[in-house]
């Protein structure tokens, strides 16, 4: 370690502390085995189940399921929409964030509770909701039902709340003092935003980027009714993976779902990487 | 003058933070604000770094007027009470951080953040985060990093408030020392008169919103502009009506000085070093302080008769409280 070092690649000089296996205490023990039993009963083996059904159909199977033309519409719509979804909600999450902690205005605590009915509300009502508003008896000219664009919108409705839930506790309890700190270094407020509260945030935003892209991808009820649900243009995977079951085409059916679970993996450990890469740059 | 601060008002809603405040602080000097808190010391110390805006008056840093001017434009380096360090960067990249806005050159800011680094002792953590620092450390790191940019005046916010007493002490005597090798114009606050009195050239007293009174340290001690500051900065008692050191006055046996008053001792208190005599004198409980050897050699005990007077030295220095106003 030398005094004149200013890069940021450098030896893990104890940033990361590495815990070499330490035996397990008694307590310890419990709540690990009840942790390890309850995700099993609820995650582990479910998903595990739906991976055997998908190789049960054998190989050949799998792959005519995957790559019929319909179901890769499907899962190229629900994924792309999703990442779509979920860019939009960076941006207009940590802004709607930003706006509830650091602005005063009239209402404010009547938005804040607005912003999680998403949350609250059964999706097949937000779905409800969306069509008559949306839909072809609009009340404002708008008519996106059983388009590409009513898909965005469902799924733009329930994610709304995750990004703007992760970060605004975050930012509420940031230092005024280091933004005080870095101005009157001669930093200006975008710097500010850039170099000091930004990195803060970025863990939750992406936190909430990736449940945000995760609910999007198993999206269901709010577009069922208003996609139209049309194949090749606005059939989502989970309504693929339905309308398998109902032609009880199971290993058809845990075949779309596995390959949804892989890029959903697949994404969450993205994003926790390139989250991890940007708070190490500052 | 390095900043004059000219009729500055402040509220806060219904509180009055400041009121009317003007003072210069001179250049090259080390000034503390002190004052209770809540006094508006802090305030002040924000308002010439811009970090809050005066409601009337004026402030003027170098010559130049800055009251309208934003923080980022004044050049000052402004260290927070609770380090305020930059979390994700290294101890270096903090350091660095003011010098990057500024868009030096690579080499010249590596060369600068060594030599700082060097300069508050914290070399060997150049690469560690200020979250693997201990508290001392971090606030050396914060003074590095507000040092960085060369600012024409330094402002320190309770720079050691967070501190542990030794820490404290170690780093009030650092910084004293650092500013002899620095010669920045540094103006930090503080409640603590000790601090004040020991690390100042120049010590501004501020109480509920106004300048008390401004002078030396010795100035302040010895000739008080009112009962407030006597009081503020050290521990007073009153014999008849007149309000005096404890340790300037005398305890006397068999003393025939017409100036000297009768007593009786009602309580002997030990400090360390120090002995505390109080002694009732008609109504009044007067406290004395005395060394060992004074306290020995007088051979006191609870229900002695003593005389009690204020040292003939001190009656030279010492302003009377009936003076008070007279600044």
């Amino acid at each position: 370690m030398t005094a004149t070092a200013l890069t940021t690649d450098r030896p893990a000089v104890s940033r990361r502390p590495i815990r070499h296996g330490r035996p397990l205490t008694w307590v310890s023990g419990v709540g690990f085995g009840v942790t390890m039993m309850w995700f099993s009963l609820l995650v582990l083996i479910p998903l595990a189940a739906v991976v055997a059904t998908a190789a049960a159909g054998g190989w050949s199977n799998f792959w005519d399921a995957v790559t019929s033309e319909q179901t890769l519409a499907a899962i190229e719509l629900t994924v792309g929409t999703a990442f779509g979804v979920t860019v939009v909600n960076v941006f207009m999450g940590t802004l709607i964030a930003w706006v509830l902690v650091r602005d005063r205005f009239f209402g404010k605590r009547v938005l804040e509770v607005l912003i999680d009915i998403p949350f609250a509300l059964p999706t097949i009502v937000a779905g409800l909701v969306l069509l008559a508003l949306y839909g072809p008896i609009t009340p404002i000219g708008v008519d996106i039902a059983n388009t590409r664009g009513a898909v965005f919108l469902a799924f733009q409705f329930v994610t709304l709340p995750f990004v703007v839930r992760t970060v605004q506790p975050v930012l509420a309890e940031l230092d005024r003092d280091v933004e005080e700190a870095a101005m009157s270094l001669g930093a200006s407020r975008f710097t500010v935003f850039r170099r000091i509260i930004l990195p803060s945030l970025t863990p939750a935003i992406a936190a909430g980027a990736a449940l945000s892209f995760a609910r999007g991808v198993s999206e269901y009820g709010s577009l069922v009714l208003f996609s139209g649900n049309l194949p090749m243009k606005t059939e989502v995977a989970s309504v693929r993976i339905l309308s398998s079951i109902e032609n009880d085409n199971l290993d058809s059916a845990a075949a779309v779902a596995t390959i949804l679970l892989v890029i959903s993996f697949i994404v969450l450990v993205v994003v926790d990487t390139l989250q991890r890469r940007l708070v190490r740059r500052g | 003058m390095s900043i004059e601060i000219t009729g500055v008002s402040k509220r806060f809603g219904d509180f009055v933070a400041l009121d009317d405040v003007s003072v210069s602080i001179p250049s090259g000097g080390l000034t503390a604000l002190l004052g209770p808190s809540g006094g508006g010391k802090s305030t002040l110390l924000r308002i010439i770094a811009g970090l809050e805006t005066a409601d009337t008056g004026r402030v003027e840093i170098e010559g130049v007027d800055a009251t309208r001017l934003s923080p980022q434009k004044r050049n000052v380096g402004f260290v927070f009470q609770h380090y305020a360090a930059f979390k994700h960067l290294s101890v270096a990249r903090n350091v660095a951080f003011g010098l990057e806005i500024r868009k030096k050159p690579k080499e010249e800011i590596r060369a600068r953040v060594d030599e700082l680094l060097k300069l508050v002792h914290l070399s060997q953590f150049a690469d560690r985060l200020p979250a693997q620092l201990s508290g001392g450390q971090r606030q050396r790191m914060a003074l590095a990093r507000a040092l960085a940019v060369q600012p024409s005046v330094l402002l320190l916010d309770e720079p050691f408030g967070a501190l542990d007493a030794k820490v404290r002490k170690e780093l009030r005597d650092w910084l004293r020392r650092l500013h002899d090798e620095v010669h920045v114009t540094t103006v930090f606050v503080t409640h603590d008169q000790e601090e004040a009195l020991e690390v100042a050239d120049e010590i501004v007293v501020i109480n509920e919103g106004r300048v008390e009174q401004v002078g030396s340290p010795d100035e302040l001690y010895d000739q008080p502009a009112n009962d407030f500051v006597m009081r503020f900065l050290g521990p007073v008692t009153e014999l008849g009506d007149r309000l005096v050191r404890p340790h300037d006055l005398q305890l006397l046996t068999d003393s025939t000085d017409p100036g000297a008053v009768s007593g009786r001792v009602k309580r002997i208190t030990r400090i360390g070093f120090e002995i505390r005599v109080e002694v009732a004198v008609g109504e009044q409980d007067v406290t004395v302080t005395l060394t060992r050897n004074e306290f020995l050699a007088l051979d006191l005990r609870v229900g002695s008769e003593v005389q009690v007077r204020v040292a003939p030295e001190v009656g030279a220095v010492q302003g009377r409280p009936e003076a008070v106003g007279a600044v």
